[in-house]
């Protein structure tokens, strides 16, 4: 289970996030929902370790991982020996690297030798568009295939629990549905997930719970149905 | 430092195997400068492939380099002396000149990557941990580059060393091309080191996380890929071939001196930059365009004329290019 209790961190002098609490549960499917700037992808970067500049410092609070306190954990170490991997905003795919040497790439630091070659057969079943683009340069790949490769790259790091930030920013809402339902199978064999998104709809189709933020404060938890059937969160976030 | 430059091309016309000046070129002439063009080209390349390693990975531009060549041909110095018995403490017993020149090479590699991998630690690390701006590691970088080079001369002196001939040299003829086994050993090593380098950088997962690094830290921290054991890495390879240049340098023209890695660090960096600083290749080829437009111009016009032809062709491709031969312009991103 990943738990965060009371956490405030900040950019330079500026708190981003004001005390937050949440929790995932191994196998759990969890979406964090919100405005622009509401913190959410600061809470990713702070589960994952991050460091300025980019990231936040953590001033207090605490983040544990299956009973592991993850604060002084380099980030590295996050996703190598704790197995939490981030989808970052923006995908971030390596685009001087060939699709497959992105995939290889994720499991530099994976010891179980013998899984990896499953592991590739099944981003390449899930994604068949990412085997036939193998030897392509990953800045020819369009958003959406992009996507697919920001998500088979967290897989072949070997994550257990894998984050999201927007995987459905961009893209067209077929395709959008296509990834959430990857995202649903994955969570059935076992991937625990936690996905930030301002698509509520979407977000609260596949999830089973979710934390609404503003300004650095969740204001709101409960079960993605009881969140889609919420009046305020309908006239927010559903229009 | 243009003293240094005039000071070690002299050493290379004394070899007897060039002409220059107003001679005309001859079929055979040509070849034979293209020989020593190779030889030259070998050098800076050998030099320019750390340049270019290191900025791949880092945007880092390591005006050290230079110096750790000239740190690379003293180290050798040392250990060559000792293996000869130069010193009280010395082998029991003696190798041939080949087998201490095999151990030398070894060993001073191995040395002086752990210098380039210092200087890494002390100065480049902490500014990069604290985010510093480029224009101070840049100037970081120089300033260790002159430390290296006036704690060599506080260190030994100013006085120039000679290095032992471990190698017999012998010369071949063909056709009224002359070389010698030495040309042919810093040729063919060069040819390898690249072949090498290329093999880890394309295929290992280590040489993916070099050139991933450069397009995007953050995301190679999101594959469990240690960043410092990688920009480590790069230092090794860099430092440890700068050490086989200088090495492979004063076996071909056998004077050592503080500020030996000075002119030729400068030349190598250019050619780096011209074949496209961070492409492996671009080194390489950027190393022996440099190597063959010097032979070249030395030997078709005045020898005072031969830098100054020399730089004003790369500044043309450059500005036919300015991305450099294999570079790609690209957004940067840190
Ligand atoms: N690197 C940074 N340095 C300083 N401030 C930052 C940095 N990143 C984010 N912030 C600030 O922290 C707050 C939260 O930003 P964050 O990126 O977490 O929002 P978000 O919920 O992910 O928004 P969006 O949906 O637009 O991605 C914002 O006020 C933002 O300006
Ligand atoms: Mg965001």
């Amino acid at each position: 289970m990943l738990k965060i209790e009371n956490l405030h961190v900040r950019y330079g002098n500026i708190e981003a996030l004001h005390g937050i609490s949440l929790y995932v549960d191994d196998g759990e499917f969890v979406a964090l929902l919100g405005a622009n700037g509401a913190g959410k992808s600061t809470t990713l970067m702070s589960i994952m370790r991050l460091f300025p500049p980019e990231a936040p410092i953590v001033k207090s609070g605490t983040i544990t991982y299956k009973g592991n306190d993850l604060i002084p954990v380099q980030p590295h170490l996050v996703v190598a020996k704790h197995g939490i991997g981030l989808v970052p905003e923006g995908r971030r795919i390596f685009g001087n690297l060939t699709v497959y040497e992105n995939l290889k790439i994720a499991t530099y630091a994976r010891k179980d030798f013998n899984r990896i070659s499953n592991d590739y057969e099944k981003v390449f079943s899930l994604f068949p568009k990412l085997a036939d683009r193998k030897n392509q340069r990953g800045d020819t790949l369009s958003g959406g295939e992009q996507q697919m490769l920001a998500m088979g790259r967290a897989f072949m790091c070997g994550a257990k629990f894998i984050l999201l930030d927007e995987p459905s920013m961009g893209l067209a809402p077929l395709l959008m549905q296509d990834l959430f339902k990857v995202l649903k199978e994955l969570n059935e064999t076992g991937t625990t997930i936690f996905v930030v998104e301002q698509n509520a709809h979407i977000a609260l189709k596949y999830a089973g719970r979710a934390y609404v933020m503003e300004t650095g404060n969740i204001v709101m938890e409960g079960s993605a149905a009881e969140l889609a059937h919420n009046e305020e969160i309908r006239k927010a976030y559903l229009g | 430092m243009p003293g240094t430059a005039f000071h070690y091309h002299k050493l290379f016309l004394n070899d007897g195997l060039i002409t220059s000046g107003a001679y005309k070129l001859t079929l055979e002439m040509f070849f034979q400068n293209f020989l020593n063009a190779l030889q030259w080209g070998s050098f800076y390349a050998l030099i320019a492939l750390g340049y270019t390693l290191v900025y791949g990975v880092l945007l880092l531009i390591n005006f050290a380099h230079g110096d750790i060549f000239m740190v690379g041909a003293y180290i050798g110095f040392f250990i060559a002396s000792f293996f000869l018995g130069s010193y009280a403490f010395h082998l029991p017993f003696a190798l041939s000149g080949n087998v201490i020149f095999v151990f030398t090479v070894i060993i001073t590699m191995v040395l002086t990557a752990g210098v380039g991998v210092t200087i890494e630690r002390v100065a480049y690390r902490p500014l990069r941990k604290k985010g510093a701006g480029r224009l101070y590691v840049v100037i970081t970088a120089l300033m260790c580059g002159l430390v290296l080079e006036n704690g060599n001369l506080a260190l030994l002196g100013a006085s120039r060393k000679s290095f032992p001939d471990l190698i017999e040299k012998s010369i071949y003829t063909i056709g009224g091309v002359t070389f010698t086994n030495i040309k042919i050993l810093v040729i063919v090593t060069t040819i390898l080191v690249f072949l090498f380098l290329e093999a880890i950088v394309r295929k290992t997962k280590i040489g993916m996380a070099m050139r991933a690094i450069s397009y995007d830290r953050v995301a190679v921290l999101l594959m469990g890929i240690p960043l410092d054991i990688v920009i480590v890495f790069t230092f090794i390879l860099g430092s440890s071939l700068a050490a086989l240049a200088g090495i492979l340098f004063v076996t071909a023209y056998p004077v050592l001196e503080p500020y030996m890695g000075a002119m030729v660090g400068w030349k190598a960096f250019i050619a780096a930059v011209v074949g496209g600083i961070g492409e492996i290749r671009g080194a390489f080829v950027g190393g022996f365009i440099l190597g063959f437009i010097e032979i070249y111009v030395a030997a078709v016009f005045p020898s005072t004329l031969r830098d100054l032809i020399a730089f004003a062709i790369l500044l043309l491709l450059l500005s036919l290019k300015p991305t450099g031969i294999f570079g790609i312009a690209r957004a940067q991103k840190i």
